[in-house]
């Protein structure tokens, strides 16, 4: 009867410890993304999206305020559709606000930063910021700075020309 | 005739092959319908959880904990050449959480306890153990088989998550103290970039199939051995060889099916 004893305690240790790290990666390892789903859902219209996805973040001042739901290209108008789902507590958005794709470090993921404006409305279900910025592309500034420095490369040397 | 003769022996393995996982379907079935035998007395199941699951335990928790500090080092050694060694905590995690966490514990469980239950189902058909319950007029596979089923499959998600926690645990020994990544940019990383449905979850729920398909292949070569000391040994090899294929195989699809988008 002890042995018996012996072996139950044992084995609701071990599913107990196996409960505990799974308790362990789900709070300390992960983060849930259930809260995304509770909230309320505005649009975006962009020029170019870069690499940003679904669940991309949402962040005002670096905080994050939601997540991108889907992002799709409108074949009229030439440009991305971006939705994005933002928290229930953050619900006091003025309508002009500004809607930007940045990216986070030099190599990093790509996500909407919302920067308020003065309205005192405030954005609802279902609402479009008409204000937005693209995100830059990497090549484009590259070949626009290569493309000053030749100018004035030209420039010197015309001087120099001249000089003689 | 010689094409003849040789296109015979490919058709006779290939309809022993399919004869084989027939039969190993209807054991299946035979051993679902044993839950009922299970209610009725916990006791069993608490039995072979020990033998099964708690036995497993040290093997699992020492090998998590290296595998996650030689990830670590790993990782650490090519994430410095770019700077990127805040994040090495995703990679250690996420590496765990997603594959290594279920298909190495499922590998180790196949070796340590899959090998183990069909030596001792081989056995007792061998002595005739097995006959000699249903002689009594209880069956052999709701009283044998069926609490062995099941101890596997709720034993291999509780030890693949241990193996993960291990296996993060031993990174952050070795990222945040040995090599000194810094401790906060190493968790809050990790928790940001992982997340509980995708990651954790999909590998719990790639743990249980695991654990469904080796108990399963264990559970019938013993049941179905020849019953003799060579076809014992035969196969206790085919179990872990078999076991191996089919989470590598699975691991594939699961991998597609979860992460593939």
């Amino acid at each position: 009867m002890m042995n018996s004893r012996i072996i139950e305690i044992v084995v609701g240790m071990f599913v107990a410890i196996g409960l505990g790290a799974f308790f362990f990666l789900a709070m300390y390892v992960s983060s849930s993304s259930a809260g995304s789903s509770s909230g309320y859902t505005v649009s975006a219209r962009f020029e170019n999206i870069g690499s940003l996805k679904t669940r991309s973040p949402v962040t005002m001042s670096g905080v994050l305020v939601g997540r991108v739901d889907t992002v799709s290209y409108d074949m009229e108008r030439y440009e991305a559709v971006v939705t994005m789902t933002i928290q229930e507590d953050f619900n006091a958005i003025p309508t002009d606000t500004t809607a930007s794709v940045y990216t986070a470090g030099l190599l990093g993921e790509q996500y909407v930063a919302l920067e308020p404006g003065g309205e005192e409305e405030y954005l609802k279900e279902g609402d479009e910021i008409s204000l937005t910025q693209s995100a830059l592309v990497l090549e484009k500034v590259i070949g626009q700075v290569l493309f000053s420095k030749a100018e004035e490369g030209a420039e010197d040397n015309t001087d120099a020309d001249e000089g003689f | 005739m010689w094409v003849l003769d040789k296109l015979q022996a490919i058709g006779k393995s290939s309809l022993g092959i399919f004869e084989r996982f027939g039969r190993a379907t209807i054991f299946l079935f035979h051993v679902l319908s044993g839950i009922g035998s299970l209610i009725t007395r916990p006791q069993l199941l608490v039995c072979q959880l020990f033998f099964v699951g708690v036995l497993s335990l040290l093997i699992i928790l020492i090998s998590g904990l290296f595998v996650g500090m030689v990830l670590a080092l790993q990782g650490y050694y090519i994430l410095s050449h770019f700077g990127a060694e805040q994040t090495l905590g995703v990679m250690v995690a996420a590496s765990l959480v997603r594959e290594l966490g279920p298909v190495v514990s499922a590998l180790l469980f196949s070796g340590r306890a899959g090998s183990a239950l069909t030596a001792e189902i081989g056995l007792m058909r061998a002595t005739e153990q097995l006959s000699g319950i249903e002689m009594m007029a209880v069956n052999p596979i709701h009283r044998i088989i069926a609490p062995r089923f099941w101890a596997g499959v709720i034993s291999m998600p509780l030890l693949a998550s241990l193996f993960s926690s291990l296996g993060v645990l031993g990174g952050y020994f070795v990222g945040v103290l040995l090599l000194g990544v810094d401790d906060g940019a190493f968790w809050s990383q990790m928790q940001s970039k992982l997340d509980f449905y995708d990651d954790v979850l999909n590998g719990v729920i790639k743990s249980i199939i695991f654990g469904f398909a080796v108990t399963w292949i264990a559970i019938f070569e013993g049941y179905d051995a020849i019953p003799t000391s060579e076809g014992v040994s035969r196969a206790t090899t085919r179990t872990v060889v078999y076991s191996a294929f089919a989470i590598l195989g699975l691991d594939f699809v699961l991998t597609a099916l979860m992460f593939g988008n």
